[in-house]
C-alpha cells in the first residue's frame, strides 16, 4: 500500500502539472490582432472607406484632448458620447471658447482645436507645430433678435445696409424712414433703438461682424471683424443668454445670437435679405445653402457670410476643427484623423436634430480632402 | 517666561533642534522652545503673506510686460479699446470702476451707519443678535447670486425709477443718459451698496458700541436727548472705525466682479450720466480674458488688472490716511 505521505505528494505533483498544463494552454491562446486592419476596411484607393470599423483609432489611442468654441459644444457632446459608445475612446473636450482652443492648439496641449473664426496670420505663425487645417464640421445661422411691442417673429424685415447702420449708431429710432420703408405694414414706434452686442468674445461676434463688413465699407473701415470689437454701441452681454436677456428686457432693443439659441427660447427674430434679395427667416436650410456654393476655396477659410446661393441666409459661418497638417506622433494622428473623418460623415447625422446644418456637397468634398491632407512624416494617415 | 532652573540642563541639540534653530526658533530643546515654537510659525506665516503679494506683484508685471512696453503710462489715459487694430486704454473702466463704487459706498453709508446705530444704541437687547445676524448673512450670499438677482428683479424696478427721474429732472446732467436701458451706474451702484452694506454695518457697530460709557452718560448727565447723544458724541467719537469701515466696503465695491458684469451694461464708454452702460475693470477682464485671442490682448488686459490692484492699494492708503487724521486717540478698529 502507498503511504499517506506519498499519496499526498502524488496529489500535489498532479495538482502542480495540472495548473501548469491550463496555464500553458491559456497563454497559447490566438492573440487579439490589434494593428491588422478589420477585415471590412476597403483597400486603398479612391474609393470612399466610411465603415464604421474606419472610424475608431487603430493604433491604441483611448483618449483624445480638444479644446475651443462653445457653440458646437451641444453637438460635439452628443458626438463624443457616441464616438465612445462606437469605439470606446473618450475624447474630452473644454468649451473653453475659440480663442482658449487656438491659444490650447499654439502651445500642442490638445490633440485638436475647435474655432468658430479663421485663424489670424499671426496665430498661426505662433502655432507651434507648424500649418493649421481648418477642417469644417457644420454651419451655423444667427438671428437677429429684437423687441418690439406688438411685432412678432419673422414680421420685421431687416436688409444689410440698415442693420449695419443701427449697429453703427446712425440710425437711432424705430420709426426711421430707412426702417418704416422696408416694413410698411409694421407699427414702428418712436423709440429708440437699444443696440446690443456680446461683452465676451466670441464666434458668433467674429460671424456676426464679419457680414457686416462684407455689407458696409464704413463697419469695415471703422470697426472691422473679430470675436471681439469696439462696438459704437450699447450694451454689452455676457453670453448669448446674456444678449438674449437683454434684449428680452428692454424694449426697443436689437442683438444677435445663435439661431439654435433663438429657436430653442421662442425669441422673436427679424428677416434678414440675402444677397439675391430674399428675406429669409434663419433656419437650417438657410444656413445649410449659403454653405452650399461652389467657390469655396480649397483650405476652406472661408467665412460664408453674405453667401452668393439664392437660398442662403446671409448670417451664417461654419464652425472648425482645427488640426495641425503634420502630426508628430503616429498613434495620435491617427485617432486624430479618424475622429475628424466620423465627424465629417457619419456623425452628421446627429447635427440637425441639435440643430446645426450638416455639411453637403462641395463643404463635404472639401471637407472630405482637408481629413486626408491629415500626414504623419509627409505621408497622409488616411489613405 | 519659567526662569532657567539650574538642576535643568540643556541636552546637546539633535537634528530636529538645530533645523528648527536655523530657521529662527530660538532656544529649540529648552524649557521655552513651545513658546518659540508658536512664535515662529506665526512669524512664518505673516512673511508668507509678505511674500505671496509680492510674488503677485512680480507675476502681473511679467504678464503686463507686453502691453506695459507698447503703451508705457498712456494706457493709464487711453480712451480706445479696439481689439482688431491693436489700441488699448484703460481710462473709461478706470473712472467706471471708480464712479459705481462711490455711487455705491453714497447709497450704503446712510444705510450701513443707521442699521448699526439702530442696533448698537436704540434696539432692544433680544433683537439685537437676530438683526446682527440678518444682515451678516447678506455678505453670505455668492456674487452671482447676487447677479441674477440683480438682473432678473433690481433692473426692471431701477428702469422704472431711471424713468421716472428722467421725465421730471432730465434736464441734470447726471439724470441726461438712457433711461430704458435699466443696466448701468445706477443698477451696478445699487447692487454694490447692497453688497457692501453688511461689511460697514458690522464694523461700525462694534465701533460704536466701543465708544465709552462714561461719554454718553455724561451727555445724558447734561440734558442731551438720545439723538443728540448720538450725533454729537457717539458718532464723532466712532469716526475713524466709521471711515475704516467705510474704506474696507469701497474695497469689495473696487473689485466686485460677477455682480457687475450682470447688471452693468458691459458698455467700453467714458460714462456721463448715472444712467450710462458701464464696464469696470473687473467686469471687462472677467469678460474678454478666455477669449483674448492674441498675447498683446491678453497682456493688456493683465495691464488692467495691475492697475487696479494700483488702485485699490492707493484707495487704501489713503482711507488708511483719513483715519489716522481724524482718529488720533480716539476709538478705531484698524490702527
Amino acid at each position: 500500500m502507498i503511504s499517506v505521505h506519498r499519496k499526498v505528494s502524488a496529489i500535489k505533483t498532479l495538482f502542480a502539472l495540472g495548473m501548469a498544463g491550463i496555464l500553458t494552454l491559456s497563454a497559447c491562446s490566438p492573440a487579439t490582432p490589434s494593428s491588422t486592419p478589420a477585415p471590412t476596411q476597403a483597400p486603398a484607393s479612391a474609393t470612399v472607406p466610411s465603415a464604421i470599423a474606419n472610424a475608431c483609432p487603430q493604433k491604441g489611442v483611448k483618449e483624445l484632448t480638444g479644446a475651443g468654441a462653445t457653440f458646437p459644444y451641444p453637438l460635439y457632446s452628443k458626438m463624443f458620447s457616441e464616438y465612445n459608445t462606437l469605439c470606446g475612446v473618450r475624447v474630452n473636450y473644454q468649451s473653453i471658447g475659440s480663442g482658449g482652443g487656438i491659444a490650447q492648439l499654439q502651445k500642442r496641449t490638445v490633440d485638436f482645436g475647435a474655432s468658430d473664426g479663421v485663424m489670424s496670420d499671426q496665430q498661426k505663425q505662433q502655432a507651434q507645430g507648424g500649418p493649421v487645417l481648418h477642417i469644417p464640421i457644420v454651419a451655423g445661422a444667427e438671428a437677429v433678435i429684437f423687441n418690439l411691442p406688438g411685432v412678432q417673429r419673422s414680421q420685421l424685415k431687416m436688409t444689410p445696409d440698415v442693420l449695419a447702420d443701427i449697429y453703427l449708431k446712425k440710425i437711432t429710432k424705430w420709426n426711421d424712414a430707412k426702417i418704416t420703408a422696408l416694413n410698411p405694414g409694421v407699427n414702428l414706434p418712436n423709440m429708440d433703438i437699444a443696440v446690443v452686442h456680446r461683452s465676451d468674445g466670441s464666434g458668433t461676434t467674429f460671424i456676426f461682424t464679419n457680414y457686416l463688413s462684407k455689407v458696409s465699407k464704413e463697419w469695415s473701415d471703422k470697426v472691422g471683424f473679430a470675436t471681439s470689437v469696439k462696438w459704437p454701441g450699447d450694451i454689452g452681454g455676457q453670453g448669448n443668454e446674456g444678449v438674449a436677456n437683454q434684449v428680452k428686457q428692454i424694449p426697443g432693443a436689437i442683438g444677435y445670437v445663435e439661431m439654435a439659441y433663438a429657436s430653442q427660447n421662442n425669441l422673436t427674430w427679424a428677416q434678414m435679405r440675402n444677397k439675391v434679395g430674399k428675406y429669409l427667416d434663419p433656419s437650417l436650410e438657410g444656413a445649410a445653402q449659403a454653405a452650399d456654393v461652389a467657390s469655396l476655396p480649397d483650405n476652406m477659410e472661408i467665412v460664408i457670410t453674405d453667401s452668393d446661393n439664392p437660398n442662403a441666409y446671409p448670417i451664417t459661418g461654419f464652425t472648425w476643427l482645427l488640426v495641425y497638417e503634420n502630426q508628430a506622433d503616429a498613434a495620435k494622428a491617427d485617432a486624430v484623423a479618424r475622429l475628424a473623418w466620423w465627424m465629417t460623415h457619419d456623425a452628421q447625422k446627429y447635427a440637425a436634430a441639435l440643430e446645426y446644418a450638416p455639411l453637403k456637397g462641395v463643404a463635404a468634398t472639401k471637407a472630405e480632402n482637408l481629413v486626408k491632407g491629415i500626414k504623419i512624416n509627409g505621408q497622409p494617415v488616411l489613405k | 517666561m519659567a526662569k532657567a532652573r539650574a538642576d535643568i540642563k540643556p541636552s546637546s541639540p539633535n537634528t530636529a533642534q538645530v533645523v528648527l534653530g536655523f530657521l529662527g526658533f530660538r532656544h529649540a530643546g529648552t524649557a521655552n522652545w513651545t513658546d518659540n515654537l508658536f512664535f515662529g510659525f506665526s512669524r512664518l506665516f505673516a512673511l508668507a503673506i509678505i511674500a505671496m503679494t509680492i510674488v503677485l506683484l512680480v507675476v502681473l508685471f511679467q504678464g503686463a510686460d507686453e502691453s506695459i512696453r507698447k503703451f508705457g503710462l498712456g494706457f493709464l489715459v487711453g480712451t480706445d479699446w479696439n481689439p482688431v487694430s491693436e489700441e488699448f486704454g484703460t481710462l473709461p473702466t478706470v473712472i467706471g470702476t471708480l464712479v459705481i463704487s462711490f455711487v455705491g459706498l453714497l447709497l450704503a453709508i446712510p444705510v450701513s451707519l443707521g442699521t448699526a446705530v439702530f442696533i448698537a444704541l436704540y434696539a432692544p437687547v433680544r433683537l439685537r443678535t437676530p438683526l446682527s445676524y440678518l444682515v451678516e448673512m447678506l455678505a453670505a450670499i455668492p456674487s452671482v447670486i447676487y447677479g441674477l438677482w440683480g438682473l432678473f428683479v433690481l433692473v426692471p424696478v431701477i428702469r422704472m425709477v431711471q424713468i421716472w427721474l428722467k421725465s421730471h429732472f432730465g434736464w441734470f446732467f447726471l439724470f441726461s443718459g438712457p433711461a430704458n436701458y435699466g443696466t448701468g451706474v445706477l443698477a451696478a451702484g445699487v447692487m454694490l451698496a447692497i453688497m457692501i452694506t453688511p461689511i460697514i454695518t458690522a464694523i461700525s457697530r462694534d465701533v460704536i458700541r466701543a465708544v465709552p460709557r462714561s461719554q454718553i452718560e455724561a451727555m445724558y448727565a447734561l440734558g442731551a436727548t438720545k439723538w443728540e447723544t448720538v450725533w454729537n458724541v457717539v458718532l464723532p467719537y466712532a469716526r475713524g472705525g466709521i471711515v475704516g469701515a467705510a474704506i474696507l466696503g469701497l474695497g469689495r465695491a473696487i473689485g466686485e466682479t460677477m455682480a457687475v458684469t450682470m447688471v452693468g451694461g458691459n458698455a467700453f464708454r467714458l460714462v456721463t450720466s448715472v444712467f450710462d452702460p458701464v464696464h469696470s475693470m473687473a467686469s471687462q477682464i472677467a469678460s474678454e480674458f478666455t477669449e483674448a485671442t492674441y498675447s498683446l490682448y491678453v497682456s493688456s488686459l493683465i495691464y488692467v488688472g495691475l492697475v487696479l490692484f494700483g488702485i485699490t492699494i492707493v484707495v487704501n492708503l489713503l482711507g488708511q490716511l483719513l483715519i489716522w487724521r481724524m482718529s488720533k486717540g480716539r476709538v478705531t478698529m484698524l490702527e
